[in-house]
């Protein structure tokens, strides 16, 4: 166990000495989110019908945008070929650097997004609701996205490549993440969006260190 | 070395081939004969569809084919990771081109289909949207395998997402379902109503049999010229 | 609206595209053999 710590440490110890590069993404998720309303006008009624599908959509592509250098810089300075002979699993690597992602990412997001939820006049229930299902939504993402850069490392075009491969695998979190705002509206309540986001992170958790792990490997090959 | 351990089943499966091409390739002629010919000139117009039907006849297989055909990926890309077998790989490169076409002659009748139907050439139904996102799969599993300088590094990251992507049909498949129920009460239009006619089933099977039969040719044909393909790069390399 | 050029049309997509693979797929094939002529790979089967 303490290796999968003292990778996470070690990643989120490189990301606090350049801040930045979390920043940017932040900035972009923003940056992207105020794009909707400046494209489609800014009627309060439209835009809070809309808000959870932006906010969760500008979600997603923000967190793409960090994935595609989780494992290259390890691949360029040849910590990766470190991590492929070290003595505990391959798979728990694999999920330490998921992990860190979350942190950097997933969770700034989440903490983000009903903030600019406000924006679009969403009520205090709904931006609840916005909070916790990307809590609970944003780690899936690590994960499908953590599998994407695995398998695109070292390919040509590998950032777009990775823009291809993961939004499709994310499309379920999705689903269940924007439209559990909705619930709010019609009074039942996001708890079962909520269960099933939790369980396909679950499934994730389960499934995709290993298909990680098989990626990390035929890359050292 | 490399090359010895190669051509062990290759070889065979070349053999297996050729023979099986002629015959394949004349059984599929003939049913699509047949099947076109039940489904434009016997079949009856339906009751509620009209003529529109028979579109049906060319789109479901399409569909089954192209869902079929993603699977075969994921046991290729099984067989390939688990048992090292050297076809699959070059299998997988053929038929996913393959699978991805008819994912995109699905959901392009599918669109025109819609139009007379509901008025517009796309509509967001569970089904079709569903379809779209395999297309993109299919995408993917193509772009990734051939991403590489070494291609036998694509064939396996390939076959790793053929896995995963297989797993994620159907969860995809359900949370497109509950989206489309809860954006769109309507249920989507069933073929023919809540039982299946047999003057509809007939031209359909046939279809779909002959559609089958053109995949099958299709991906035997498309592996043939991968092996090739293999053996010109493994020389190239080698030289 | 007649329904037929939608008929029509989507018989001419399905087509266009399978064919246009099959086609594709056995230009390809005649490419590649060639080139495994021109190398002198060809083997005893």
């Amino acid at each position: 166990m303490t290796g999968f710590t003292a990778l996470m440490a070690r990643d989120l110890r490189l990301v606090w000495r350049r801040p930045g590069d979390v920043a940017v993404v932040l900035a972009f998720f923003v940056v992207a989110t105020a794009l909707f309303p400046l494209g489609i006008g800014p009627q309060a009624n439209v835009l809070a019908r809309i808000a959870a599908g932006v906010l969760w959509c500008a979600a997603l592509f923000a967190a793409l945008l960090s994935l595609d250098r989780l494992f290259a810089a390890d691949h360029e300075d040849g910590t990766l070929d470190l991590l492929l002979l070290a003595p505990w699993p391959l798979e728990l690597a694999a999920l330490a650097k998921c992990a860190a992602h979350w942190i950097v990412t997933g969770l700034p997001l989440a903490v983000l997004a009903p903030l600019l939820g406000v924006a679009f006049g969403l009520e205090a229930e709904s931006l609840a609701a916005l909070g916790a299902t990307l809590l609970v939504g944003t780690p899936t993402l690590s994960l499908v996205g953590g599998l994407a850069a695995a398998l695109t490392l070292g390919a040509r075009r590998s950032g777009a490549l990775l823009a291809l491969l993961a939004p499709p695998l994310c499309v379920p979190t999705l689903i269940f993440g924007a439209s559990a705002v909705e619930t709010v509206a019609t009074g039942e309540g996001f708890a079962t969006h909520l269960a099933i986001l939790a369980a396909l992170a679950l499934v994730s958790l389960a499934t995709l260190p290993w298909a990680i792990a098989a990626a990390l490997r035929q890359a050292g090959e | 070395m490399a090359d010895l351990h190669f051509l062990a089943n290759p070889a065979r499966f070349r053999r297996f081939s050729q023979r099986a091409l002629p015959v394949l390739s004349f059984a599929t002629a003939l049913a699509l004969g047949v099947g076109l010919y039940l489904a434009l000139v016997v079949s009856p117009p339906d009751y509620q569809q009209g003529e529109t039907v028979r579109i049906m006849f060319v789109h479901v297989p399409s569909a089954w084919i192209a869902m079929a055909g993603y699977m075969l990926l994921a046991a290729l890309g099984a067989s390939l990771l688990v048992w090292r077998h050297p076809l699959a790989a070059l299998m997988a490169r053929g038929a996913a081109p393959v699978g991805a076409v008819f994912c995109a002659v699905c959901l392009l009748t599918g669109s025109l289909w819609g139009r007379p139907m509901w008025g517009t050439y796309w509509v967001w139904d569970a089904r079709l949207t569903s379809m779209l996102l395999l297309f993109f799969l299919y995408l993917g599993h193509i772009a990734l395998s051939r991403a590489y300088d070494d291609p036998a590094r694509g064939d396996r990251a390939a076959a790793i997402l053929a896995l995963v992507g297989a797993i994620n049909v159907p969860i995809i498949k359900f949370s497109v379902d509950w989206w489309n129920t809860l954006h769109q009460p309507a249920s989507v239009m069933k073929l023919g109503g809540p039982s299946i006619h047999p003057a509809i089933l007939t031209p359909l099977l046939v279809m779909a049999l002959a559609l089958a039969l053109l995949y099958v040719v299709l991906v035997l044909l498309r592996t043939d010229t991968e092996i090739d393909r293999r053996r010109l790069e493994l020389s190239e390399s080698v030289a | 609206m007649s329904q037929a050029p939608f008929i029509v049309g989507a018989y001419v997509v399905a087509f266009v595209g399978l064919a246009g693979l099959v086609l594709f797929s056995l230009l390809d094939r005649r490419r590649v053999r060639r080139d495994i002529a021109e190398r002198g790979l060809e083997r005893k089967r």
